[in-house]
């Protein structure tokens, strides 16, 4: 997606399984929109959206890419990860709802609250995902709205 | 509510942040579980969890959490702290249950995450 009117883009690569730098990207998302002199409510909201997005690349997916998209009015979330997919994703919307494996579950994910999230944070949220190529995530934040 | 005042008067043991312990606490939340967690996000509060791996570390941080304190003794590695050092995140430890922990902090005034 190009805009005219963008004012930057920025794509952290993440890693399928590793808890220790998770969290990294959603870090130098927090920091980039702080530069940015974004609201700091908007701020908690847009870094809580993408640590849980990329929570969950890190958790249920074989890695991807986190993307921040910043213009005048608008701030995007895009969490695109080369698979496996949800298979239902009503289902996986609900709060309580985790196939998060064992190990995760040790580490305190698991609560099936990431996507609920997010949901209640982004101003409109798009989950798009396809069963062996996986899922497209983007969550949009409204500048001026609010 | 200063986090030193809290330090002071549970006896807790400063593991990491010693330099922001004139940070104002304003609320409390217990749990271990990191999306709940990330739900309540409001800054300025002290976590009690169990948890002591890299992410809360990160937790922390993207919600403006004031502390994290450790209960029942449990051990925090050196590498969590450090990272914790580096991000200007407090972390404190108790030999305390969190359970006692909380009983104490609401007794102190600091009230609920949702209040
Ligand atoms: N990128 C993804 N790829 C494949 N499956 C996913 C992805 N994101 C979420 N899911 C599925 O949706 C479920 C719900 O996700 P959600 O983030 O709400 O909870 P969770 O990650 O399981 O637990 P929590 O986020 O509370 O730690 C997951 O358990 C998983 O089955
Ligand atoms: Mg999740």
């Amino acid at each position: 997606m190009t805009d005219k009117n963008q004012i930057m883009k920025q794509k952290y690569p993440i890693e399928a399984g590793n808890f220790t730098l998770a969290g990294e990207a959603s870090g130098q998302i927090k920091k980039v929109l702080k530069q940015l002199g974004v609201d700091s409510n908007i701020v908690r909201r847009v870094t809580v959206a993408a640590y849980e997005a990329e929570m969950n690349m890190v958790i249920h997916s074989v890695g991807g890419n986190l993307t921040l998209q910043v213009t005048p009015d608008r701030i995007t979330v895009i969490a695109e990860d080369r698979g496996p997919g949800i298979p239902d994703i009503d289902l996986a919307m609900q709060e309580g709802y985790s196939t998060a494996p064992e190990m995760a579950r040790e580490l305190g994910f698991g609560a099936g609250m990431g996507l609920p999230n997010i949901k209640r944070c982004a101003d409109i949220l798009n989950v798009h995902s396809k069963m062996g190529e996986g899922t497209l995530l983007e969550a949009h934040f409204d500048i001026k709205a609010r | 509510m200063k986090i030193g005042q809290i330090v002071e008067e549970l006896s807790l043991n400063i593991l990491a942040g010693e330099r922001f312990l004139e940070r104002e606490i304003r609320w409390g939340y217990c749990c271990d579980l990191l999306s709940r967690v990330m739900s309540k996000g409001k800054n300025g509060g002290v976590w009690i969890t169990v948890q002591t791996h890299m992410n809360i570390v990160a937790v922390a941080v993207l919600t403006e959490i004031a502390c994290i304190i450790i209960p029942e003794g449990i051990q925090v590695e050196e590498e969590v702290l450090n990272k914790a050092e580096n991000e200007g995140v407090v972390i404190l430890s108790s030999g305390m249950t969190a359970f006692e922990l909380a009983g104490k902090l609401y007794k102190m005034g600091i009230v609920s995450w949702d209040d």
